[in-house]
C-alpha cells in the first residue's frame, strides 16, 4: 500500500525536478525511487491487508507481481540514458509518467473491486499513450500515440461496458461477491445472459490491453512507432500487469462460470499463438518481429487462465518475469543498434558477435529464453505453463498446438542469432557504442535469465 | 560425487578454456578431456557390475514440484559415458592441425557440449534429461554453424529447428507422464525415472505417448524417414562437429529409447514395434543403397550411418536380450568406427583438398600406415569377424531373427550392402593409379597416429573380448527387460 502512495509522491517530485536546469539527476533519482519502492513493497510479504473499504488488497500475489514490475522498470530505465543529453525538452514529465503508470500497474494487480481495476488500467494506459508519442519530432511516434489512444480508449469503453453489465447482473463491484453470486447462476439468482455477456466483453477489453489476437491490430504499429525504450516498457510491465489482472479476475471472480467463457478464451489463445508466431516469421524488422512475438507470448500466458491449480499462479509469475527480462535485453540492444546503424532490420545486427560480443551474447540469451530453450528462464516459463494446463481435461491438443508453434518461434528468434554470429559485418559498420552502465544492466539481465534457467525454484516457489 | 564431477568438470574446463586466448586453448582442452576420461575410468573400476544405479546423487531441484537433480550411472549409462569420455579427447586431438579462428570459443563449446552429453547419459530425472538434451544441442549448433562449410547457415538451421521440434514433443510427453505419477509426501508428483517406470496406463494413451517420445528420439538418431537433416549437416559441419554428431550425439537418441521409451510405455512399444522395425529396416536398405551411389566421402559415411543406426534401432525394438545388448555394443563400435573414418576423410581432405572419390586414388602406394588403419576401421564397419562391428551386428541380427524371420533376412542385407559401399570407397580412394590430387600423399604424422591407434586398439578389443563391455551393461539390460515384460 505504501508503495502506491510513495510512487505517486515520487512521480510528483520527478515533475518538479524536471524544472531544474540540469536534468542529469532525473535518471539516478528515478532508479533510487524504484529501489526504495521495491524494498518497501517486500515488507508487505505474508501480511495481507485490505485498504479503502476493501477496494484494494495487498496480498502475496500483489506483492510478487509488484516486485517483478518494479524490477522490470528498474531494468528498463537505464536505456533512457540518452534522454539526459536532450536538455531542450521536458524529460521530467517522462520520468514522472513512468512512475505514475507503475501506480496504475500496481493497482491492477492488487484490486479487489472492479472499479479499482478500471482505474488502474486507465492510469496505466493514459501514461502509456503519452509515452508512445513522446518522440515529438517523429511522425511514426505521433501515429503510434494516436492509434494507441483511439483504439485504447475505445476498448477501455468496451471494458467498462462489460463491468457495468456484470454489475447489473450481480449488483456488486467486489470480485469476491461477484464470485459468490456467479455460483447462483442457473438457480434463478443472477441474470445469466447479462452476466455472461458482461464477462465476455470484459475479456475482450483486457485482451486488447495485453495485445492478444484478434484484438492485436494496434500492436505492430504502436510497438514499431513508439520510442524503443517505451516499447520495452509496454511489452514488459504493461503486459505483466494486464495478464496478472486478467488472471486474478478470472480466478477470483469468474472461475465458477468457466464453461461459459472457456471457448472464447481458447479461441483467443489459439489465434494469438497462430497470428503471433506466423506473423513474426515474415517480418524483416526486428522490432516488428518482437511485436508479433509479444502477441504470441500473450497467447502462452493466457494458457494459464484455463487452469486454476497450484501451478498456474506461479506459472504466470514466472513466465511474465522471464519474458520481461528477455524483452528488455532484446529491445535495449535493439535501441542501441537502431540508433547507431539507422535500421531496425535484421541486417543491422550482422556481425554484432564480432564487434560487440557482450551485446550479442545478451541478445542471444534473450532469444534463447524467448524461444524457450533450456538453461534460460524462458524454458521453465513454458514448462510451468504447459504443466499448469496439462491437468485440465481435453486440453492436450492445445498444448500440441502451442508446442508446434513454439518450434516456429525458434525460426525467427534464431534469425537474429544467425545475423549476429554467422553473417559478416556490413561494410562501414563499426562497433556499437554502449555505456558501461548499460553493459552492467545487460550482464545483470543475462545472469538473471540464466540463473532462473538453472534454479527456477528461486521464483517459482514464492507463490 | 563422481558422477557430479564427470558432469561438471567439462563445463568448468570450458570456462577455463574461454579465458585462454590463442593456441594454448587446444592443449588445455585436450588435458581437460583426458582428465575427464581418467575420472570415467576411475568410475568404471569402482563400478559393481549389478543392475543398480551407482554413484547416485539425488537432490531437490524444483522441490515443490517433485523435480529432482538426480544423476547416477547403471551399466547402460556407464558404457555411454565411457564412449563419450573416450572419444572427446581424440576428437580434440584430431583438431590440432586445424586452424579454427577463435580457438578458445571452439574448444569451450566442445567441452560445454560434453557436459550436455554426459548429462543426458547420467540424468535419472525426466526433466533433467530433457534439460541436458537441449544443452547438448546448443553448442553443437554453434560449432557447426560458425566453423562449417559454405552452405552451413541454412543446413545447420534446418538441423536445429528439426531437432528442437522433435524434442518439444518429448517435453510434452514428459509433462503428461509426470502428471500421471504418484508423488511423495513432499510433492504431488515426481519426475524421477523410477516413478516413470511404475506408471501403468491404458494402451491407447501409451500409444500416443510412444509417438511423442519416438519422434524426438527418431529425429536425433535419425531413423528413416526423419533423417533428412542428417547428410547435409554431416557434410557441412567441420570434421570435429561431424565426429561429435555421428560418434556421440546420435547415441543420445538410442539411449533415450532404451532409458525413456521402452520401459515407460511398453504397451505402446508392443503396438508399434512392427512399424518401427519396418521403418528401421527401410532405413538400412535405403541408407546403404544411397551410400553406394555417393561420390563425396563424407556423404557416403553419413548415409552409411543411417544404415547402421537403422540396424541398432531395429535391434533394440525387438525387446530381447540379444537385440538390446547388441544395440549397446554396436553403439560403442559405431562411435569408434565412424569417428575414425571421419578423421581419415579429414586427413585425405586436408592433403588433397577434395572429397570426391573420382579425384582420388593410389594413396596406398605411399602410405602403408594410413592404409592399414583405414582398412581396419573399414572392416570394423563392414562387420568382419574379429572386429568390433561383427559382435554388434551379429547380436543385433540374431535379435531381429528371433523377433521375425523375414525382418531378419532383409536386415541381414546390411552386411552385404555395407561391404559393397565400403570396399568400393576403399578401392576408389586408396587403390588404382595416382591422381593429380594424391600426388606426393604423405603418410600419417605422429599426432594422427595418436588419434587412430587408440581407435584401432578398441576395434580389436571389442572384437576379441566383447565381454569386457557386455558384462557392464548386462545386469542393467536384464533389469530393463524385466520392467518391460512385467
Amino acid at each position: 500500500m505504501i508503495s502506491i502512495i510513495l510512487l505517486s509522491g515520487f512521480g510528483i517530485i520527478n515533475l518538479f525536478v524536471g524544472f531544474l536546469k540540469s536534468k542529469r539527476i532525473l535518471l539516478p533519482l528515478s532508479l533510487l525511487f524504484l529501489a526504495i519502492v521495491f524494498g518497501i513493497n517486500l515488507l508487505d510479504w505474508n501480511d495481507t491487508q485490505s485498504y479503502f473499504n476493501n477496494m484494494i488488497t495487498i496480498d502475496n500475489y500483489a506483492v510478487a507481481f509488484t516486485g517483478i514490475m518494479v524490477l522490470s522498470t528498474l531494468l528498463v530505465l537505464p536505456f533512457t540514458q540518452h534522454y539526459i543529453t536532450r536538455n531542450d525538452e521536458n524529460i521530467g514529465e517522462l520520468y514522472a509518467l513512468i512512475l505514475f503508470s507503475l501506480v496504475g500497474a500496481i493497482m491492477m494487480v492488487s484490486y479487489n473491486n472492479m472499479l479499482m481495476l478500471f482505474i488502474g488500467i486507465e492510469i496505466l494506459s493514459i501514461a502509456m499513450y503519452v509515452l508512445a508519442g513522446s518522440d515529438k519530432r517523429s511522425l511514426r511516434s505521433a501515429e503510434a500515440a494516436l492509434k494507441y489512444f483511439l483504439m485504447g480508449s475505445f476498448f477501455t469503453g468496451v471494458m467498462l461496458f462489460g463491468i457495468v453489465m456484470v454489475y447489473g447482473a450481480t449488483g456488486t463491484f467486489n470480485i469476491a461477491e461477484i464470485a459468490g453470486s456467479a455460483e447462483t447462476i442457473g438457480n434463478g439468482g443472477v441474470n445469466n445472459v447479462m452476466f455472461m455477456l458482461g464477462v465476455l466483453v470484459i475479456i475482450i477489453g483486457i485482451s486488447f490491453k495485453i495485445s492478444a489476437a484478434p484484438f492485436h491490430f494496434w500492436t505492430p504499429d504502436v510497438y514499431e512507432g513508439s520510442p524503443t525504450v517505451w516499447t520495452a516498457y509496454m511489452s514488459t510491465v504493461v503486459k505483466t500487469a494486464g495478464v496478472a489482472a486478467f488472471y486474478k479476475l478470472m480466478d477470483a471472480a469468474f472461475a465458477a462460470s468457466y464453461p461459459g467463457w472457456m471457448p472464447t478464451m481458447v479461441a483467443i489463445i489459439v489465434l494469438s499463438l497462430l497470428i503471433g508466431n506466423v506473423g513474426a516469421v515474415v517480418q524483416q524488422s526486428m522490432k516488428r518481429m518482437l511485436a508479433y512475438s509479444s502477441i504470441s507470448h500473450a497467447g502462452y500466458l493466457l494458457m494459464t487462465l484455463l487452469a486454476f491449480n497450484e501451478f498456474s499462479t506461479s506459472a504466470v509469475l514466472f513466465y511474465s518475469f522471464a519474458y520481461s527480462l528477455a524483452s528488455i535485453a532484446a529491445f535495449g540492444v535493439l535501441q542501441l543498434v537502431a540508433k547507431q546503424r539507422g535500421s531496425e532490420n535484421y541486417e543491422a545486427f550482422n556481425g554484432l558477435g564480432k564487434t560487440n560480443p557482450l551485446l550479442a551474447f545478451a541478445v542471444t540469451v534473450a532469444m534463447l529464453s524467448l524461444a524457450g530453450i533450456p538453461l534460460t528462464a524462458g524454458f521453465f516459463g513454458k514448462f510451468f505453463v504447459f504443466s499448469a494446463l496439462i491437468e485440465q481435461p481435453n486440453m492436450m491438443w492445445l498444448i500440441v498446438v502451442a508446442v508446434i508453434l513454439a518450434a516456429v518461434g525458434i525460426y525467427y528468434y534464431f534469425r537474429v542469432v544467425i545475423a549476429m554470429y554467422l553473417h559478416p559485418v556490413t561494410e562501414g559498420h563499426t562497433a556499437i557504442k554502449s555505456t558501461s552502465f548499460i553493459n552492467v544492466m545487460l550482464i545483470i539481465i543475462t545472469a538473471l535469465t540464466i540463473l532462473l534457467g538453472i534454479a527456477p525454484a528461486l521464483l517459482s516457489g514464492v507463490l | 560425487m563422481i558422477t557430479a564431477l564427470l558432469l561438471f568438470w567439462p563445463a568448468l574446463a570450458a570456462l577455463l578454456v574461454l579465458l585462454i586466448k590463442g593456441e594454448g586453448a587446444k592443449k588445455v582442452a585436450f588435458i581437460a578431456t583426458l582428465v575427464e576420461f581418467a575420472i570415467a575410468l576411475f568410475a568404471t573400476v569402482n563400478f559393481v557390475p549389478d543392475a543398480t544405479t551407482q554413484f547416485a546423487i539425488d537432490m531437490p531441484w524444483v522441490e515443490r514440484a517433485g523435480i529432482g537433480f538426480s544423476i547416477g550411472m547403471d551399466g547402460i549409462s556407464l558404457l555411454m559415458v565411457l564412449l563419450t569420455t573416450f572419444l572427446v579427447p581424440l576428437i580434440v586431438l584430431s583438431s590440432f592441425k586445424h586452424d579454427y579462428k577463435n580457438p578458445h570459443v571452439f574448444y569451450a563449446l566442445v567441452l560445454f557440449m560434453q557436459t550436455g552429453l554426459i548429462g543426458v547419459f547420467v540424468a535419472m530425472d525426466a526433466f533433467l534429461f530433457y534439460f541436458f538434451w537441449e544443452v547438448a544441442l546448443i553448442p553443437i549448433y554453434f560449432i557447426a554453424a560458425i566453423w562449417g562449410g559454405a552452405r552451413r547457415i541454412p543446413v545447420t538451421f534446418k538441423f536445429f529447428v528439426y531437432t528442437i521440434f522433435g524434442s518439444l514433443f518429448m517435453l510434452a510427453a514428459f509433462v503428461y507422464l509426470y502428471f500421471q505419477t504418484a508423488g511423495t509426501e513432499l510433492a504431488a508428483h515426481s519426475s524421477n525415472v523410477s516413478a516413470f517406470y511404475q506408471l501403468t496406463m491404458d494402451s491407447a494413451t501409451q500409444s500416443w505417448i510412444f509417438w511423442f517420445l519416438f519422434l524426438a528420439f527418431a529425429i536425433k538418431m535419425p531413423v528413416f524417414p526423419f533423417h533428412t537433416w542428417q547428410p547435409d549437416t554431416y557434410t557441412e559441419s567441420p570434421t570435429q562437429a561431424t565426429m561429435l554428431l555421428a560418434g556421440i550425439m546420435l547415441k543420445m537418441g538410442i539411449y533415450g529409447v532404451i532409458r525413456w521409451l521402452l520401459p515407460v510405455v511398453p504397451l505402446g512399444v508392443s503396438q508399434w514395434a512392427d512399424t518401427v522395425l519396418v521403418l528401421s529396416i527401410i532405413g538400412i536398405i535405403y541408407g546403404s543403397i544411397i551410400a553406394i551411389r555417393q561420390h563425396d566421402l563424407k556423404r557416403l559415411i553419413a548415409y552409411s550411418s543411417i544404415a547402421h543406426v537403422g540396424l541398432i534401432a531395429a535391434g533394440i525394438f525387438t525387446l530381447n536380450e540379444q537385440g538390446l545388448q547388441g544395440g549397446m555394443i554396436q553403439m560403442l563400435s559405431h562411435g569408434i568406427n565412424v569417428v575414425g573414418l571421419f578423421f581419415i576423410i579429414d586427413i585425405i581432405f586436408r592433403r588433397t583438398n577434395t572429397r570426391e572419390i573420382a579425384n582420388l586414388g593410389g594413396i596406398t602406394q605411399t602410405t602403408p600406415a594410413l592404409s592399414i588403419v583405414f582398412l581396419i576401421l573399414l572392416m570394423g564397419s563392414v562387420a568382419l569377424p574379429l572386429t568390433n562391428g561383427f559382435i554388434g551386428e551379429f547380436l543385433l541380427l540374431s535379435g531381429v531373427f528371433q523377433y521375425n524371420y523375414y525382418f531378419g533376412a532383409v536386415a541381414g542385407m546390411t552386411i552385404i550392402l555395407g561391404a559393397v559401399y565400403m570396399l568400393r570407397m576403399f578401392q576408389g580412394v586408396m587403390f588404382g593409379t595416382k591422381s593429380e590430387a594424391t600426388e606426393g600423399f604423405a603418410d600419417l604424422t605422429f599426432h594422427e597416429k595418436a588419434v587412430l591407434i587408440p581407435l584401432v586398439i578398441m576395434v580389436f578389443w571389442i572384437g576379441l573380448f566383447p565381454n569386457t563391455f557386455l558384462s557392464i551393461s548386462e545386469p542393467a539390460v536384464g533389469q530393463l527387460l524385466s520392467i518391460i515384460n512385467r
